[in-house]
């Protein structure tokens, strides 16, 4: 499997959760725990060695939070 | 490691106004990569219409401008045929080109203008509030629609991809849509296409994308996509509608 | 030529490179000159769908820092009100004809100055104005059409020729003027970033300091147009006591009457406002110590009247006269002076 990694600006996620209802592996969740600038809980990574770098999370992001790269 | 995904570089680093899961985003982001891809960044003027998208100035790093409701088109005409090596588009939603721009977008595809449009249709005004627009399904509700759109009342909607693919100066006319990662990479694809088609001169372009607008739909963004799936999909079937070769 | 040839040959020759009109009646030689033109000489003409989409089209070519124009009358004129505004917002340099004609409404093609309010006052919605020039002869609807650029390129604003459908039409003499070779450097124009930052022609100001700072921006650039390019044409006023104000071709005409009442013994003269807007206040003011009573002619009315009582301010009176759909001949206009300057004891 590919090995990939997520980066967030998290700073401009609105919790959507596009790309958390997308992610084919299922590793993405927004973070309870944390309220950015805007208001919302942030997106963030809960299973961060399942992440196979498809991009399929920045494809659907509406707001440029996700920055991917891949192996 | 390779970059997958990132800020491309015809968007600047503001962020969008837009509210939560609203899919002008994803659109902009399309746009802004094909330019990049088509190396047209420096060579690019962009016209912005009233609408949520009105602030799109912001958001594309490039030349940019505001029109009035529904007359992009011609500014763009305006540029083009004093500028006709120049990249030029206009960002257009469903009340701005189906309604009050009707005449400009009709006449700019039937000259053949060699333009690309990018129409997002999300079925009702957004910025306004979530009026009825000429693309509200029968049966939809919407603030100026409280019982559902009827036929008796106002009509049937506008299917534009349809109307301007019939003009002969129409060169590439497609509908799209964002609510899957498929019809997401189809749509970037098509405005590819679009902007290619104006760049080697064959005639206007336009990709409908149809979108959505959870906040006056009342839904989530998730459940929006599937809106847009199983109400505006049948009613607006997707696909390329004129691809003129020569 | 005829007077709408001669304001688009003058177009031409300050090296405007656009055309994008509709037709009407009085004014669509204009559209036909540049239609049988630009081809040959490497211009674009462009009959647009509407008068909306041709504004569009010209704050579309002004935005490329080219010279481009517009033409039509009344009816078309008030349709272009909503791009008219937005030009003059984003401070796009341009020339509007309006070759008028009467109205309210559909009105009728005959001659009338009717649309001195919508001219002068902005016309549009939003707090604007734009320079306007009233030319009175064939001659200076070629000579206005350069005058006319050259301030839109200095100033950043729209200007509009407003001639009436009679000079539109009539045939004088004109002797050529030389081609404009240079031009006004444009750096906020868009014409794709090579190079440079982007550039963004916007006219949305969505927090209350940045529209208030905007308008107070484009007032000061009133301020300065009207200072430096308050243009009028005086005759016989040095002793006038009756002060005759009129523009356009109506000010020929009470010339001709001027010199009919003068042999008969009645001091009258003339102010011929040449920028309607910017009103040329100063001309007015100089004259209300020797003057008796001031007399605006128009064909319409009573429009620039009340720009003239607002200068006068109730200092002397200001009387009117006006016809609409004719042009009232000398003899007319020398009745009306007589029987003033008889009734004031001039």
């Amino acid at each position: 499997m590919a090995k990939g990694r997520v980066r967030f600006h998290t700073e401009r996620c609105k919790a959507c959760e596009l790309c958390v209802h997308f992610c084919p592996r299922k590793i993405l969740g927004v973070d309870m725990d944390t309220i950015n600038l805007l208001g919302y809980h942030p997106v963030k990574v809960n299973l961060p060695e399942n992440c196979n770098g498809c991009g399929i999370c920045a494809l659907m992001c509406p707001d440029l939070v996700i920055e991917v790269e891949r192996d | 490691m390779k970059v997958v995904a990132t800020r491309p570089q015809s968007l600047t680093n503001a962020k969008f106004h837009y509210c939560p899961g609203c899919t002008h985003g994803i659109i902009h982001r399309l746009i802004a990569e094909c330019i990049d891809e088509l190396d047209q960044r420096e060579n690019s003027i962009g016209i912005c219409p009233v609408g949520c998208a009105v602030l799109a100035y912001e958001y594309f790093n490039l030349d940019m401008l505001e029109a009035a409701h529904g007359r992009a088109p011609a500014i763009a005409t305006g540029i083009k045929r004093i500028l006709p090596d120049r990249c030029v588009f206009t960002y257009q939603g469903d009340g701005d080109l189906a309604s009050i721009g009707m005449g400009e977008i009709v006449h700019a595809s039937a000259r053949g203008e060699k333009i690309s449009v990018i129409f997002v249709n999300n079925t009702l005004y957004g910025m306004t509030g979530g009026q009825m627009a000429p693309t509200t399904l029968i049966g939809q509700v919407t603030t100026t629609s409280p019982y559902g759109r009827t036929v008796e009342q106002a009509g049937y909607p506008i299917k534009m991809a349809e109307l301007l693919a019939q003009n002969e100066g129409s060169a590439y006319i497609a509908r799209t849509a964002v609510n899957t990662p498929a019809n997401v990479v189809k749509t970037k694809k098509a405005i590819k296409k679009a902007l290619q088609t104006q760049m080697n001169n064959k005639g206007f372009s336009m990709v409908e994308i149809l979108s959505t607008c959870p906040t006056n739909w009342g839904l989530n963004p998730i459940d929006a996509l599937k809106w847009l799936e199983e109400n505006m999909i049948p009613n607006y079937p997707l696909g390329e509608f004129k691809v003129k070769e020569e | 030529m005829k007077g709408n040839e001669a304001v688009a040959e003058g177009a031409i020759r300050a090296g405007c490179k656009g055309f994008f009109g509709y037709p009407i009646t009085p004014s669509s030689e204009i559209a036909e000159y540049m239609a049988r033109k630009y081809p040959k000489i490497g211009g674009i003409f462009l009959q647009a769908e509407s008068e909306l989409a041709a504004i569009n089209m010209v704050y579309g070519g002004a935005a490329t820092g080219v010279r481009v124009m517009t033409a039509s009358s009344g009816p078309g004129i008030s349709l272009k009100q909503e791009g008219i505004s937005f030009i003059a917002e984003a401070e796009l340099p341009c020339l509007i004809v309006n070759i008028s004609r009467g109205g309210p409404g559909l009105g009728g093609i005959q001659p009338a100055q009717s649309d001195y309010f919508q001219a002068t006052r902005g016309g549009g919605h939003g707090d604007y104005h734009i320079i306007v020039l009233a030319p009175a002869s064939v001659q200076e609807m070629m000579d206005f059409a350069i005058d006319a650029f050259e301030l839109a390129d200095k100033y950043r604003i729209p200007v509009m020729i407003m001639a009436e459908g009679t000079l539109g039409q009539m045939m004088e003499p004109v002797i050529p003027r030389k081609m404009v070779t240079e031009f006004v450097d444009k750096p906020w124009a868009t014409t794709g970033c090579r190079g440079r930052q982007p550039n963004i022609i916007n006219t949305l100001h969505l927090t209350p300091e940045s529209l208030e700072k905007r308008n107070i921006h484009l007032f000061s650039k009133y301020a300065e147009i009207k200072a430096k390019e308050s243009r009028a044409e005086t005759f016989l006023l040095d002793d006038a006591e009756l002060v005759v104000v009129a523009f356009g071709l109506m000010a020929r005409v009470v010339k001709k009457a001027i010199m009919e009442v003068r042999r008969k013994g009645v001091k009258a003269g003339l102010i011929r406002p040449i920028t309607l807007w910017p009103f040329p206040e100063e001309y007015i003011k100089r004259t209300i110590k020797t003057a008796k009573i001031f007399l605006s002619v128009e064909i319409n009315m009573g429009q620039m009247l009340e720009d003239i009582k607002l200068v006068v301010n109730g200092e002397v009176p200001v009387d009117f006269y006006g016809r609409i759909g004719v042009n009232p001949n000398p003899e007319e206009i020398a009745e009306q002076l007589l029987r003033v300057a008889e009734r004031e004891g001039i």
